[in-house]
């Protein structure tokens, strides 16, 4: 028997939302106050999402970030298709023991070391700065994410169905990308969409590897709050917000829906 | 028994840590031992590969420990240093002490809401980072919303923008997912009949959760300080936009050395040092990730 929540993890529960939420609906509100001041409460006003739209490096630096974060979640889904398999299968290998050693710490380690050895490398290599060493650095950035969330879902899968299609002729190749991918495409949705957002909301690496001409959202947000609390920051940040939080709510469905088609296979059998 | 082939799916992700992630940090390493130079990129020496072994040997003898001597005789090294430690401990530990209360309520939940309230910690996790902490500049500036509150209710008020315990708040805030999380998994995998017995021998509720529960969720709670201990060391954007210009932390120094004095080899150097120092939780923490996946 499991006994209920007390009233002391109810309240542990509840202050911890509020403390997670309480800046984020604070920012919101006032993305709405038509006063400059934060301390001034001067009406309700969208002027300030208007003046997002007036604002062309704001625009410019949003297409460049979407762009980065397209190429480079892709790039890390498929990697981490790749390691998630080598995790999940291979192992006592030595090549997992190794991949396992740098998903691990590409995980954990601070931005600002993994920036600057970025930088360092295509300093080295003669690659010029810009758009796509900002792809290559939020590849290497997303890629121990998007390993790690599919590695969940494929350790969970079933896999005498992909043997099953092996035994009636399948190459193996082939019913990994008939059975098996088909089976973890939910999660595989879900280590894309996590890859995109953290590109997406990138300061560091994007400073370190970014050339002239390839400014991310992140950067130029970054230089006009350095300058003070500014409305129209509000603006495009309760934009993102709530762009991200439909996103995830989505994907969750996404993924419950499919474990719970895959679980009335199950019960089908 | 022979020892299973690593298999050609690993060849890519491999080569691409190989090449992005482990070979980077020689680079960085041979830059700490460099010289800064007025060139471009601004360091010297550089290898020189027309003059073949006589090259390459020109280009060793040329470096030398002389950052590290450097770094060494400033205080301010030694200083941020310590305080990247100091900040990060603290952080942890206010982490390990907020986190566990609430990941235990959520784990004594009924399944549908236990889903529900995991979705609902993560998600902060999704949005933007720099935005969540930009949203505490607004809330503890002077005239900010903390203060307005507080006035409101004729308490005293605080100015806290712009110090350590700003930069705290910061930490705590924006890692509260990575610790709740791991303490979750563990606390949410118990075995309830485990509590059953212990009462069933006599132990108080509190008893029994002081010597069969909190016991056995300490690798959660390891798996969460590191998790969060690490980065945090490194930190850049908390005490940059929080801490204001007296709070030190290694991963500002190195952002400073590299964007404002362009002093390459001091960044490389001031990241080799951080580096050294988070070995050793790096390690811990993939020893715990490798037992988990067991």
């Amino acid at each position: 028997m499991r006994r209920g929540p007390s009233a002391f993890n109810l309240a542990a529960i509840g202050l911890g939302l509020a403390f997670l939420y309480a800046p984020m609906a604070i920012l919101a509100a006032y993305s709405f106050n038509a006063s400059r001041l934060v301390s001034v409460w001067g009406g309700v006003s969208l002027g300030w999402y208007a003046a997002i739209f007036q604002d062309d490096q704001l625009l410019d630096a949003l297409f460049v970030t979407l762009r980065v974060g397209l190429l480079s979640a892709t790039l890390a889904t498929a990697l981490g298709v790749l390691a998630a398999v080598t995790l999940v299968r291979r192992a006592g290998s030595a090549g997992r023991t190794v991949l396992a050693g740098g998903i691990y710490a590409t995980l954990v380690m601070p931005e600002v070391i993994l920036g600057l050895s970025l930088l360092l490398l295509f300093v080295a290599a003669g690659l010029p700065r810009g758009f796509w060493t900002v792809v290559l650095g939020h590849a290497t950035l997303t890629l121990a994410y998007a390993t790690v969330v599919i590695q969940a879902r494929l350790q969970a899968f079933d896999r005498r169905l992909e043997e099953a299609a092996q035994d009636l002729g399948c190459p193996p190749w082939q019913a990994f990308l008939l059975v098996t991918l088909p089976g973890i495409a939910p999660a595989v949705a879900a280590a894309w969409m996590l890859a995109f957002t953290l590109s997406l909301d990138d300061l560091v690496i994007a400073s370190f590897t970014s050339g002239p001409g390839a400014t991310t959202l992140p950067m130029r947000l970054y230089s006009q709050v350095r300058l003070g609390v500014d409305p129209k920051i509000n603006a495009v940040s309760t934009l993102l917000i709530a762009a991200v939080a439909i996103g995830v709510v989505a994907a969750d469905w996404i993924q419950r829906r499919g474990m719970r088609s895959g679980a009335a296979q199950r019960q089908a059998k | 028994m022979r020892r299973p082939r690593t298999g050609l799916a690993a060849i890519l992700p491999l080569l691409w840590l190989a090449v992005f992630f482990a070979f980077p940090f020689l680079l960085v390493a041979k830059l700490s031992l460099s010289d800064t130079a007025l060139a471009i990129p601004p360091y010297a020496p550089r290898l020189d590969w027309s003059r073949g072994w006589a090259g390459i040997a020109a280009f060793l003898r040329a470096l030398d420990l002389e950052t590290y001597a450097r770094l060494g005789h400033d205080r301010l090294y030694l200083e941020a240093y310590l305080s990247s430690l100091r900040l990060a401990g603290l952080g942890t530990a206010l982490l390990l002490a907020i986190g566990y209360p609430i990941a235990y309520g959520i784990s004594r939940c009924a399944p549908r809401a236990r889903r529900a309230l995991v979705m609902a910690v993560i998600l902060p996790f999704w949005t933007s980072f720099l935005i969540r902490i930009y949203a505490w500049i607004a809330i503890l500036k002077p005239a900010g919303v903390l203060n307005a509150a507080l006035s409101g209710l004729h308490l005293p008020t605080v100015d806290i923008l712009d110090t350590e315990a700003a930069v705290v708040l910061g930490l705590v805030y924006a890692y509260l997912p990575f610790m709740v999380l791991p303490l979750y998994a563990v606390l949410e995998r118990q075995d309830a009949r485990l509590l059953e017995a212990a009462e069933d021998l006599g132990a108080t509720p509190l008893a029994a959760f002081w010597r069969v529960t909190f016991p056995l969720s300490l690798p959660g709670a390891a798996a969460g300080a590191l998790l969060c201990f690490i980065p945090m060391a490194g930190e850049f954007v908390i005490p940059d936009l929080l801490g204001g210009s007296r709070t030190l932390m290694l991963g500002r120094v190195i952002w400073t050395e590299f964007f404002a004095n362009r002093d390459w080899p001091a960044a490389s150097a001031v990241a080799i040092a951080l580096l050294a120092t988070l070995a050793v939780p790096i390690l811990l923490f993939e020893h715990e990730q490798a037992k988990v996946a067991r």
